[in-house]
């Protein structure tokens, strides 16, 4: 049952994104981010669901366990799309009661739809594709001018690695624990809010202590092979740009300069 | 009556490319008041098998039938079932988490809705049976030492008075001592009880002295069903497992290879013991 949530999950699979460096993805996320509030009519949008389609194709992660991943993103979905539904002023077409939707919502309610079907597509395809430890080592490198004003960026990428390291693991003990106590009879699913609540402390009181448990020996763990922060450490596979990052670049350019075209055409 | 599985396979993630078949066409009927050991390499199923006994795993074809009744049957009350075949999983002390540890080995019969009283009773009774003196029960759970947590774990398990016990290593990660302890605990049980008990583990060592039946697993399937001394006479196809059979097999085999006319097919230190001295004694 918990096995369903994707989010920040990698997917093994042997693809030109998988190989690239993880820099040149968080760029490319960023950008395409970008994209998303640039366009402003549906030519931007049919370019940008081209563009994303084609990087979900060469990703080679199926479509079908990337959607897996939206379920947990669909209220906020409903919400943005309601809201902006009714509550956009413009042209009238339907009344019901004291909502109005006008010509204006129902665009805006669409867009903002896609926008942020696209966005966490986008997204989750990065962390897909590429391991928590490349993630964090392409972010530390990519903020490293931040430490010229001493913001400690390698601390922050450690402290992001490790939280990232530490879903699966967690959402596993979950699992077990629950299956435990229902094996002990209890429930986990009927009755109110604050009895389901209730019902939540067998499984959250071992869940914090085995975090606090596994936070306890990885620092001892670090500790006795004398991690003492970022200064000096190098790494044993530096991030190293290659021909098909360049390359990657170039596409992620154009695409830019097409959507912000688009932006003309009508 | 009876535990009956029919031509059960499970996949987990089934559907993905990620797909793991965890059980493979097994097919097994546990009657009442077996000692039962699972052995099997790690990842060989067995653990998944045993979630399965108690509904807590689907089976992804194949069914599974408790006291003649299929437990997926939508009418059928899972809830029930899991009072009637307790399942302790690895590492029980893991899932303490009330505030004495008296409370906590309540938690299991209080589900089952019976009276205060009799919740106190069974939780009282199922201590004493685990060996847990009286000074223990007001005290935190988690300020006992490693071999006491398990043990108030598995009474977590007892008190719900399952006929069908079911231990997912019981013994890992404990003391050759804590070890016995655990084992000839549950072995006091069965008998006491008249339970059916399936021991899982990877020590053919631990299992050998105690039960009557043994069942291999291997990449999901069922290798081995029969009586331990019999189960190890494939000592060998066991090692291509990972799994070997208790260290007097290899001894009583090798001395038999030297040609003594020993009996090789003993599991027990004790059996074995008795056999080189009525040989010595020809």
């Amino acid at each position: 049952m918990i096995r369903e949530i994707t989010l920040g999950q990698y997917y093994q699979a042997e693809s030109v994104i998988h190989h690239m460096d993880p820099r040149t993805k968080i760029v490319g996320t960023i950008a395409f981010i970008v994209s998303l509030f640039l366009a402003n009519n549906w030519i931007g949008y049919v370019v940008m669901a081209a563009f994303l389609a084609a990087v979900i194709c060469i990703s080679k992660v199926p479509f079908k366990f990337m959607v897996r991943g939206m379920k947990s993103i669909v209220l906020l979905l409903l919400i943005t799309v309601i809201f902006n539904l009714f509550l956009t002023p413009g042209t009238p077409i339907v009344k019901i009661w004291k909502l109005t939707i006008t010509q204006e919502g129902l665009r805006q309610a669409i867009y903002m739809g896609i926008r942020l079907i696209f966005l966490i597509l986008g997204s989750s395809l990065m962390t897909l594709t590429t391991t928590p430890n490349n993630l964090t080592d392409g972010l530390e490198s990519l903020l490293g001018p931040l430490k010229l004003i001493h913001v400690p960026v390698h601390e922050v990428a450690m402290m992001m690695a490790i939280a990232l390291r530490f879903i699966p693991i967690l959402l596993d003990e979950t699992d077990k624990i629950m299956k435990a106590q229902i094996a002990r009879g209890a429930d986990f699913e009927s009755g109110n809010l604050i009895k389901k609540a209730k019902n939540m402390i067998p499984l959250l009181v071992p869940l914090f202590i085995s975090a606090f448990r596994r936070a306890n020996d990885l620092a001892m763990a670090m500790e006795a092979r004398c991690y003492r922060g970022g200064k000096n450490r190098t790494k044993m596979k530096p991030l190293k740009y290659k021909g098909r990052d360049a390359a990657a670049y170039l596409v992620l350019v154009l695409y830019l300069a097409l959507v912000v075209a688009t932006k003309k055409l009508l | 009556m009876a535990i009956i599985l029919d031509h059960v396979s499970h996949a987990y993630e089934a559907g993905t490319s990620m797909q793991i078949k965890a059980l493979d066409d097994v097919n097994l009927v546990i009657p009442d008041g077996q000692f039962i050991g699972l052995i099997g390499h790690t990842g060989s199923g067995k653990s998944t098998l045993v979630q399965h006994l108690n509904g807590l795993l689907k089976p992804t074809t194949g069914n599974i039938y408790y006291n003649g009744a299929d437990i997926h049957d939508p009418e059928y009350n899972r809830k029930e079932l899991r009072s009637k075949v307790g399942l302790v999983f690895q590492y029980p002390e893991h899932q303490l988490f009330e505030i004495d540890v008296f409370k906590d080995v309540c938690f299991g019969p209080k589900n089952l809705g019976l009276s205060q009283k009799e919740v106190e009773l069974r939780a009282y009774e199922a201590l004493k049976q685990v060996g847990i003196a009286d000074e223990y029960f007001y005290q935190s759970p988690f300020d006992l030492s490693g071999g006491q947590k398990r043990r108030v774990a598995i009474a977590g398990v007892l008190a719900m008075k399952p006929e069908v016990l079911i231990l997912d290593e019981p013994t890992a990660g404990l003391d050759p001592k804590g070890r016995d302890e655990i084992l000839n605990l549950i072995a006091a049980l069965q008998k006491e009880r008249g339970i059916t008990v399936i021991l899982v583990s990877h020590s053919m060592e631990d299992v050998a002295k105690y039960v009557q039946r043994l069942i291999v697993m291997d990449k999901g399937r069922v290798m081995y069903d029969d009586a331990p001394a019999e189960v190890f006479k494939h000592y060998e196809e066991l090692e291509k497992m990972g799994l070997s059979a208790p260290q007097v097999t290899y001894i009583m085999h090798a001395l038999k290879k030297q040609g003594y006319p020993v009996n090789a097919d003993l599991t027990t230190i004790e059996e074995a013991k008795n056999e080189i001295l009525r040989v010595l004694r020809l």
